[in-house]
């Protein structure tokens, strides 16, 4: 068993695994921080950007963490784990010559389709008048100024995707079941498990009937909107592949909605406008959640909060359907039947207005001060590079972080300098070094593979220990590229026993409690399942004129016979050679047993510990008969 | 021999109060719990006593499944779980879950509040009923414990109905619940995989009818509502809250539409506003169209049906009114239909069953003067219509379902005995497999015949694949051999030697020598030589060697050659054998006996 993996990055993990011949790809992650390289895309033209020194305007390329390790053609299955983590499903599933099939769960295909909708949608209404490629060539890239001569492989970067391949990609997906089992080829069954991050996040048991192997994927332990995470499904896995942590191991999510709340209020009472750069799914649904039991208090209901999205009413719509996806508190709330979310009273009291864009209603309905929610987060596109240039120069307006996954001081570079304030308080709700030991403490697999990142404490804090991963048995880290033999040893193989054959098996006691039974049978073997039937019995030979001939053909071989075991007791042996009519027997003791002389018959029989010698010359029936006599002591194996 | 017991509590060879009992692998199912419409008396709730005489069912039941909301399915389960008592787990879907307190509430109204009934159980009985429920999603195996699970997927018949295959072991068993195959304006069709269960146990409402008749009679319906409405007459339509009400409201909203009429629908408020919430919350229940469209047009946010006030009944004009309850046995609708009755150009459609008593009954059957309290009599000019718009599998769909689950066996419930036998008869000539139909109280007993599962050696099948070589021979069936360890529980089957390994025995070679007189007028080494060649020309496929050291080996099988010192023709062969290869050995040693053929060079 092998795991290739393809993406360095922990959070957005691509691995391929193979397991009794097929091959596994566990989720595919898209790195997107490359486009901090690029220049935000305005959506009206900006002459500041636009005269930038030393920066080339072009745009929308995207990094894909793939390398060819491996044919991509060659996959069987992809497991999505959450909609964070299947962004680069085109650049898989599309010009690769894949022919296998996606499996989700219903909310992150229906998501994950809004978020990819949502980034091609921010890159195709500003089409670029060109764009350019030979940059990307070794030689070029060397002279370029900056951080760029210093990127490695920008030869992957790839441009975005169409929302032509995203269907097509998308269409691959076959829809799956928290506990649902889907078998692979017969050889593997695998199953999601609620991991509690987000609306239909899950982990995946990959396992044959003697082997397991969880991958748990961005999980969390708090109690957010999400069904809560299945832990015990993970006990007895041989091995764990754990990615998937929390980006911001020392800010607590709690701390930093707190931090969020205030820091909104403080800017909306100062008259400042709040701007929350984030995706249209996911921690938004509990930012706004908070929002609703914090507005009345804060003394806040007369503010307009704005979510602009191409995708922002579907999201609100998406997240109230999926009652079977969310926690118990929520469920309970859909047999009132209210919705389950509180967005939606926000909604309908006008305090949440969503748009599509900023053209169009908004621009006339918008009013100040206000808060914003829209993307992209890396400030690179989408609408909130507008808001960026309109509200930048006011230092009576904030900018708060809440995704974590770019860093934010380079996302705000290209906009320096800045008067408005800026506060970070990411919010991540994946699992911390403490919860995941506990974790592991709880689900005891036999090894863990993770990332590399996760064995050693942040570069930034080398001192924190507990940052990290510490086990007994060390976990094996991996990196991107790396091809890991996972530590796994098949001995065992599930077959069947048709009825038909496993009623003429005929067991005999060997041990108090432990019987044997020799077994001869056909193996069928047909999708990957075995199955024992009784050998044909074959057909009767027809009595030919050549019937005394018989004898010259050798005889057909059915079944072997059993291996013998035990040994030949002296006494009771001559005792049934007695019975037998054998009675002259000369015993004679040699140094590893006896010697038996059958006198009138001419015929020694040497018995020893473990073996038994019949010499019997001319006499065919009295060598059969001992045969059988001596075979009465034995077992048979 | 294992075997399979059905027995029907209620909907043996009959429609109503559904109630199923399973034991498979030694455990105990109750598939749904439902209540006869037609009884008034003990007959409304199947026989709970047949499972045990003496109180609570929870040592007798593993686990009770509810495939949907209707109360000939659901009915029975408060009076089940609280009054005879049941403290197991009960598994519904979301949706069932979520509706099925509301309508057993109405029913307790109606059946409590109005008729006076005692005996029947209480709103905190509902409640302390639905605690027990855990919910099912489609497609989850849920492990109900070590080794029974079950597995729910999609019906159609209503919102959230759902199919089970119920497994233990390698035994099997799918119970549809009522189930429709071809997708409606609101459900999708039912699916399941091919999942070859021991029995399949399907509902049979519509054995006999093949064509789709729901699509007939929802024409029927509007064409009827249509020819009111453009009379200028006023259409009564008395409903239950959730269901059927969601269902028709669809239908003329979507014909309204088409059609661009004007005239008012209304539904009568309260719980039936609150009821379309429920298909907007679950809409991943509906069918495809519905699902995909729902962010821009969601299907239950209706257009034309507007809330109902009750001043609006006397508006002048045609109209179309949705009220509750169902049965005109009280409440809005009643109202209603006292203020129209006397006025032929109205109608009255009844969707549903109605309840002995009530005056949805009375006019079914045909009731033209009503008496009212108070010794008033109303007198009935309106039409009346009565129309069921259950959708439920033709005996098409039940074929369709059977070619794709592939059951062993079948079982028929929920239909009436001639028409069951019908179909049994269709069932048995199409699939070859036996069908049964138990009537309440009658058990259909299904010996299955479950395959071992063993754990083999790698080693061991490996080894046969390989000499099987890489594509399977259908001539040639590869045999295998090796032994099979049963201790406590595990069954593993390895190769002889590992066996004597694994459980610490020596092996014990039992050999045999024999010595052959043979006439042979050559030297020694031709001989061997003559032996070795006339072995080669009888032992055809068998491994023959001659070795240098004067000796020839077939299989393991030694042969030498001596020649005694008085008489070099008399040569002596030695056989010695392996009890392995004890058939070849003895068959070697009598061949020898008789010399070999002069012709040998």
């Amino acid at each position: 068993m092998k795991l290739y993996c393809l993406s360095g990055h922990p959070t957005l993990p691509c691995n391929v695994l193979k397991f009794k011949s097929t091959t596994i790809m566990l989720d595919c992650g898209l790195d997107t921080t490359s486009v901090l390289n690029f220049l935000p895309l305005p959506l009206v033209h900006s002459p500041r950007l636009s005269k930038l020194p030393g920066w080339i305007s072009k745009d929308g390329t995207i990094n894909l963490e793939k390398r060819e390790l491996l044919d991509l053609s060659t996959i069987d299955v992809i497991l999505i784990s959450n909609y964070h983590c299947m962004m680069a499903l085109p650049y898989i599933t599309e010009h690769t010559g894949f022919t296998g099939t996606v499996y989700a769960t219903e909310p992150t295909l229906q998501i994950g389709r809004l978020l990819m909708e949502e980034v091609v949608n921010f890159m195709e209404r500003v089409p670029k008048a060109q764009s350019a490629t030979c940059w990307k060539n070794k030689e070029i890239q060397r002279m370029l100024p900056g951080p760029l001569k210093d990127s490695v492989d920008v030869w992957t970067w790839k441009r975005c995707y169409s929302m032509h391949e995203v269907n097509s990609a998308l269409s691959k997906v076959q829809l799956v079941g928290y506990s649902q089992k889907v078998e692979l080829f017969g050889a593997v069954q695998v199953s999601p498990l609620s991991s509690g991050y987000s609306l239909g996040s899950s982990n995946w048991i990959i396992q044959s009937h003697h082997e397991k192997v969880s991958y748990v994927s961005g999980s969390s332990l708090l109690t957010t909107h999400p069904q809560p995470m299945d832990q015990s499904s993970l006990k007895n896995s041989d091995v764990l592949i754990l990615t998937g942590l929390t980006q911001m191991p020392t800010a607590n999510p709690d701390g930093m909605l707190g931090e969020f709340c205030s820091n909104l209020a403080m800017t909306i009472r100062a008259g400042g406008n709040v701007l929350v750069p984030c995706y249209s799914s996911g921690v938004i649904y509990d930012l706004l959640e908070c929002l609703y039991q914090f507005i009345e208090s804060a003394s806040l209901g007369t503010t307009p909060f704005y979510f602009i999205s191409p995708v922002a009413n579907s999201s609100l719509e998406f997240s109230q359907i999926f009652a079977e996806w969310l926690c118990h508190n929520k469920q309970t709330k859909v047999y009132l039947p209210e919705p389950p979310f509180p967005h939606a009273e926000l909604i309908q009291t006008n305090k949440l207005k969503h748009y599509p864009s900023i053209h169009g209603d908004f621009s006339s309905e918008f009013r100040q001060p206000c808060v914003v929610f829209t993307g992209h987060p890396s400030l690179r596109f989408g609408d909130v590079v507008h808001f960026m240039e309109l509200w930048g120069k006011s230092s009576l307006n904030t900018i708060i972080f809440t995704e974590p996954d770019f860093s934010y001081l380079d996302a705000l570079a290209p906009y320096q300098p800045l008067a408005m304030k800026c506060v970070y308080c990411p919010i991540d709700t994946r699992l911390n070094f403490h919860q995941v030991s506990k974790l592991l403490k709880e689900v005891q697999p036999l090894h863990v593979v993770c990332p590399e990142q996760y064995t050693q404490p942040p570069l930034t804090q080398s001192h924190r220990s507990d940052l990290m991963l510490e086990l007994q048995p060390p976990p094996m880290p991996y990196r991107r590229c790396s091809v890991l033999n996972l530590p796994f040893r098949r001995r065992y193989e599930r077959v069947y026993i048709l009825p038909e054959l496993a009623n003429s098996l005929v067991p005999s006691e060997i041990k108090p409690g432990v019987s044997v039974a020799t077994v001869s049978a056909v193996v069928h073997s047909k999708d990957n399942k075995h199955t024992l039937q009784s050998v044909p019995k074959p057909p009767p030979v027809a009595p030919s004129k050549k019937r005394k001939r018989v004898m010259d053909e050798p005889p057909v071989v059915l079944a072997p016979k059993p291996l013998l075991s035990g040994a030949v007791p002296l006494e009771a042996f001559l005792a049934t050679l007695q019975k037998h009519g054998i009675t002259e027997v000369k015993v004679e003791e040699t140094a590893d047993g006896h010697i038996l002389h059958l006198q009138a018959e001419d015929t020694l029989i040497q018995l020893e510990e473990d073996g038994t010698h019949i010499v019997c010359d001319n006499n065919e029936p009295l060598r059969t008969t001992l045969r059988d006599l001596v075979l009465r002591f034995l077992q048979k194996l | 021999m294992p075997e399979i017991n059905v027995t029907p509590l209620g909907a043996g060879q009959d429609v109503g109060r559904s109630c199923i009992l399973v034991s498979i692998g030694g455990k105990n199912i109750m598939l749904d719990c439902g209540m006869h419409m037609g009884y008034n008396d003990d007959r409304r709730f199947p026989d709970f006593s047949y499972i045990t005489q003496n109180g609570r069912l929870t040592d007798f039941l593993d686990c009770v499944i509810i495939s949907h909301f209707h109360l000939d399915h659901c009915g029975a389960l408060p009076y089940m779980s609280e009054m005879v008592g049941y403290d197991g787990p009960i598994y519904m879907t979301h949706p069932t879950k979520a509706i099925c307190p509301i309508l057993l509430e109405d029913f307790r109204k109606i059946t409590v509040d109005k008729k006076g009934e005692t005996n029947f159980f209480t709103s905190q009985m509902i409640k302390d009923c639905m605690k027990k429920v855990v919910p099912l999603n489609l497609h989850q195996t849920v492990q109900v414990d070590d080794e029974l699970e079950i597995k729910a997927y999609y019906a159609g018949h209503v919102l959230g109905a759902a199919m089970v295959h119920i497994k233990v072991g390698s035994e099997s068993v799918v119970y549809t619940g009522d189930y429709n195959m071809t997708p409606d304006r609101h459900l999708g069709a039912a699916w399941i995989d091919k999942c070859r269960p021991d029995i399949l146990i399907s509902e049979s409402t519509y054995a006999t009818t093949i064509r789709d008749s729901k699509r007939c009679r929802e024409r029927d319906f509007l064409k009827k509502v249509h020819e009111t409405i453009e009379r200028g007459g006023k259409v009564l339509i008395p409903v239950f809250a959730l269901g059927r009400a969601q269902e028709l409201c669809i239908l003329l909203e979507t014909f309204w539409e088409r059609m661009n009429l004007k005239a008012p629908i209304y539904f009568s408020t309260g719980l039936t506003e609150k009821a379309n919430h429920y298909y907007k919350l679950f809409i991943t229940w509906t069918n495809q169209k519905i699902r995909k469209t729902f962010v821009q047009r969601n299907m239950f946010e209706f257009k034309h049906i507007k809330a109902f006030d009750r001043s609006y009944a006397d508006n002048p004009g045609p109209m179309v009114v949705f009220a509750t309850p169902g049965m005109l046995h009280a409440g809005q609708s009643l109202q209603i239909f006292k203020k129209w009755a006397g006025n032929e150009k109205n109608m009255v459609i009844m969707p549903g069953y109605c309840v002995q008593g009530t005056i949805g009954h009375k006019i079914l059957n045909g009731q033209r003067k009503l008496e009212m309290e108070g010794r008033a009599t109303l007198d009935v000019k309106l039409q009346v219509e009565y129309m069921s718009f259950s959708a439920h599998a033709d005996a098409k769909g039940i074929m369709q379902l059977i070619r794709m689950a592939e059951p062993r066996n079948m079982l028929l419930v929920h239909g009436e005995a001639v028409k069951m036998e019908f179909l049994k008869g269709k069932i048995e000539q199409e699939f070859s497999i036996d069908c049964y139909m138990p009537a309440n109280g009658e058990t259909a007993t299904v010996t299955t015949n479950p395959s071992v599962p063993v754990d083999i050696s790698l080693n061991l099948l490996k080894r046969e694949m390989a000499l099987g070589g890489p594509l399977p021979d259908p001539k040639k069936p590869r045999t295998m051999h090796g032994t099979l360890i049963m201790k406590e529980n595990s069954l593993k089957l390895v190769s002889s030697e590992q066996a004597l390994k694994e459980l610490g025995l020596n092996e014990h070679q039992l050999r045999f020598t024999c010595r052959v007189q043979l006439q042979d007028p050559h030297s020694d080494p031709d001989t061997l030589h003559r032996i070795y060649t006339h072995l080669k020309s009888v032992l055809k496929g068998y491994t023959i060697q001659h070795l240098p050291d004067g000796t020839v080996m077939v299989e393991s099988i030694v042969i030498k050659v001596s020649s005694s010192a008085e008489d070099t023709n008399a040569k002596v062969l030695l056989l010695s054998w392996s009890y392995q290869d004890e058939d070849l050995g003895s068959f070697l040693s009598t061949l020898l006996k008789k010399g070999l053929p002069s012709g040998l060079c």
